[in-house]
């Protein structure tokens, strides 16, 4: 079973092999995130009821949350990307690490954008240092510091376990910085309303907030595959296999 | 054959370090200078009314010193990266990580423990709480090593870069973040006569935790940048 | 006589351009390996993957029959690098910069000054780097290979600003060093007088 599991790894790992198997699926990730989207949509912004106490805008959160989700778990993908790199040194994990960063940060941005969209109403401003907010600004910036790090470095492969290096310190920092805002925010108590951690959600809330998850997801393994198989051609412009694939 | 052994090396570079600081003592100061200075722009800035300020004098502080620090950060193997002593650091037969670590205490004792002298003298000028001073020597003394640990991460990744100024800053700022929030906090909670322990007690857990975590990874990077 | 350095199917890349592929060479107690070719064709990159500080795209360099990068430390103790920096810091005395060479964990066969002696700086022990000609910064950054002893001794150009009778000097330590069972790797662009018998050549450019 493991050795099964290692000769498919390293088999994944080979860009040829990769570049066809991602084309290869696309089509149907991407019909698969068409149909989630629509029925997320329909039943969140449709569907569900208005909220008694926040009216029609509590429905930002059907974009907000999974933004928010996503931006934590594109940045744990990239620290398993980043210890990938410096075991094995994989070059298609380098790829996959450099090409996810932009993904989450446009997520995390997209968090914050929502986030203030939706305080305006909550909060009469589009900014509070909420715990929230601020974590995920702060993300941002670890983010942009890793998208940074690797487009200053000219050698890629350098580049790469550059990368590697610091999405991982991100990764033990994250929870730390997490946890310091959060304690940071019950201390200098702000005009915070307690907001989408509700103690308990409606059904006809909670699937339409985990189907538009889910399409998250899949958009970003779509956005990723494209990414990386763009980065992969240009990588690899002077291989055998790139030549073969233009010719033909 | 007679050989050194590793806490000989520890010791050896460390003293080195110092030395080649002490051969260069013009630049000591200025760490401590841009401290100084950052923290007289505030008054200056938002008006220099005693209570305002003593208010704000935890953070105005601790602020200066996450800057004053990043600041200094370069230096940490910047000559070593130029000369080619870095380069022979690593073919060391040692561990590198507790190699760097000497380097890393020796920039420490030279730009983040002189920062504790001059701290209570501003926190005079500030108007901070009397009662609070202990616990800033404290924050200061707890907190910096954590920056210049953190920091010597930013700087083995970029030391090879020929801009490396500002994407270091853009590297380590977010990592300060815990330090700053709970050393201010320490105090803040002691001017206004509360004890600070729980405070106290997470930044003896961050040095710890980047006295271990942040050698190995600083070490990596270095390889890295080298090559 | 066995193999004590070797490289199995070594390849370089840097910037997308292969500046050699799967290189086989093996070198055993005694050998000199000379690495010509020219300008950009990877003599310094062969030589940094060798010492361990830059890694090969693909391929192993093997210690004893066993990859570098496992053997770790115990093959540190083997090597003495000299690259195209010194090494050797401006503001320090001679002394103690060899002193910082020591402190590195590999074995120290001799007095400083004994190795100062060698490389004719005897009495610039006490002098600071700074005030040392070019020459002169070249000839303590080679005490280095004496000042600790290492089989492998790894050179990128180590007659750099060196004059006539320096080259000699060092000529003839080489000649000792592979006598007493040692291995040389090093780039020249300058001649060298050597039993061809010890010397293997290698031209990347070809």
């Amino acid at each position: 079973m493991f050795k099964w599991f290692v000769k498919w790894f390293h088999r994944f790992g080979s860009p040829p092999y990769f570049y066809r198997l991602a084309g290869l699926w696309l089509p149907w990730l991407t019909g698969l995130f068409t149909i989630l989207v629509v029925a997320g949509l329909y039943g969140g912004l449709v569907l569900a009821p208005t909220d008694y106490q926040q009216g029609e805008s509590y429905r930002i959160i059907f974009v907000h949350v999974p933004a928010a989700w996503m931006s934590m778990f594109i940045y744990m993908v990239m620290a398993s990307c980043g210890i990938i790199i410096l075991v094995w040194r994989m070059k298609l994990a380098e790829v996959v690490l450099s090409c996810a960063a932009p993904i989450g940060a446009s997520f995390t941005f997209l968090a914050l954008v929502t986030g203030s969209l939706w305080g305006k109403p909550m909060w009469g401003t589009y900014w509070v240092w909420d715990a929230r907010l601020t974590s995920e600004l702060i993300l941002l910036f670890l983010y942009l510091g890793i998208m940074g790090l690797y487009g200053a470095i000219d050698d890629k492969r350098v580049a790469g376990r550059a990368v590697a290096i610091l999405a991982i310190v991100g990764m033990v920092n994250i929870p730390i910085i997490h946890y310091s805002v959060e304690w940071w925010n019950s201390l200098h108590q702000g005009p915070t309303v307690t907001k989408f951690d509700k103690p308990s959600i409606v059904w006809s809330m909670l699937w339409p907030l985990l189907t538009m998850a889910l399409a998250f997801k899949v958009y970003f393994v779509i956005s990723l595959f494209q990414r990386v198989r763009a980065e992969l051609l240009h990588r690899e412009r002077n291989t055998r296999w790139v030549e073969e694939l233009v010719k033909s | 054959m007679k050989r050194l052994s590793l806490s000989q090396a520890f010791w050896f570079l460390l003293r080195r370090d110092l030395l080649l600081a002490l051969r260069n003592r013009s630049e000591l100061a200025n760490p401590l200078l841009f401290f100084v200075l950052v923290i007289t722009l505030f008054p200056l800035a938002v008006g220099a009314e005693p209570n305002l300020l003593s208010r704000i004098a935890p953070g105005i502080i601790w602020v200066a010193a996450l800057l004053a620090s990043m600041l200094s950060l370069d230096g940490i193997f910047r000559s070593d990266f130029e000369d080619g002593t870095l380069e022979q650091m690593l073919l060391s037969a040692h561990p590198v990580p507790i190699l760097v670590l000497a380097k890393v205490t020796a920039h420490w004792l030279v730009t983040g423990l002189p920062l504790l002298l001059v701290a209570p003298l501003l926190a005079m000028m500030l108007g901070l709480d009397e009662d609070a001073y202990g616990i800033l020597l404290l924050t200061i003394l707890l907190g910096t090593p954590v920056l210049s640990l953190i920091g010597s991460i930013g700087v083995a990744l970029t030391i090879g870069l020929r801009k490396g100024g500002i994407i270091l800053s853009l590297l380590v700022l977010p990592l300060y973040v815990p330090v700053l929030i709970f050393s201010s906090s320490a105090i803040d909670v002691a001017a206004s006569g509360l004890p600070a322990t729980a405070q106290l007690s997470m930044m003896m857990a961050f040095l710890f935790l980047s006295l271990s975590l942040s050698p190995v990874a600083t070490a990596a990077a270095l390889k890295m940048s080298m090559s | 006589m066995s193999v004590l350095l070797q490289t199995s199917d070594l390849t370089c890349v840097k910037d997308d351009r292969v500046l050699f592929e799967d290189l086989n060479l093996s070198l055993t107690a005694g050998q000199m390996l000379l690495v010509e070719g020219k300008n950009g064709s990877g003599k310094t990159s062969l030589l940094r993957i060798l010492t361990g500080l830059n890694l090969p795209e693909s391929g192993d360099v093997l210690w004893q029959g066993e990859p570098i990068s496992e053997v770790g430390p115990e093959y540190y103790e083997q090597v003495n690098y000299v690259g195209h920096h010194d090494g050797i810091k401006r503001d320090l005395t001679c002394l103690e910069n060899l002193r910082l060479v020591q402190a590195m964990g590999k074995p120290l066969p001799i007095d400083l000054d004994d190795a100062l002696d060698k490389v004719n700086l005897y009495r610039f022990g006490d002098n600071f780097v700074a005030t040392l000609s070019a020459g002169q910064k070249r000839r303590l950054a080679m005490a280095r290979l004496v000042v600790t002893e290492a089989r492998l001794w790894i050179m990128d150009e180590p007659f750099t600003s060196l004059d006539k009778a320096s080259m000699a000097m060092f000529q003839q330590m080489f000649e000792q060093h592979l006598n007493d069972g040692g291995l040389i790797v090093m780039t020249s662009h300058h001649d060298i007088e050597m039993p061809d018998s010890d010397v293997v050549r290698l031209n990347l450019s070809e």
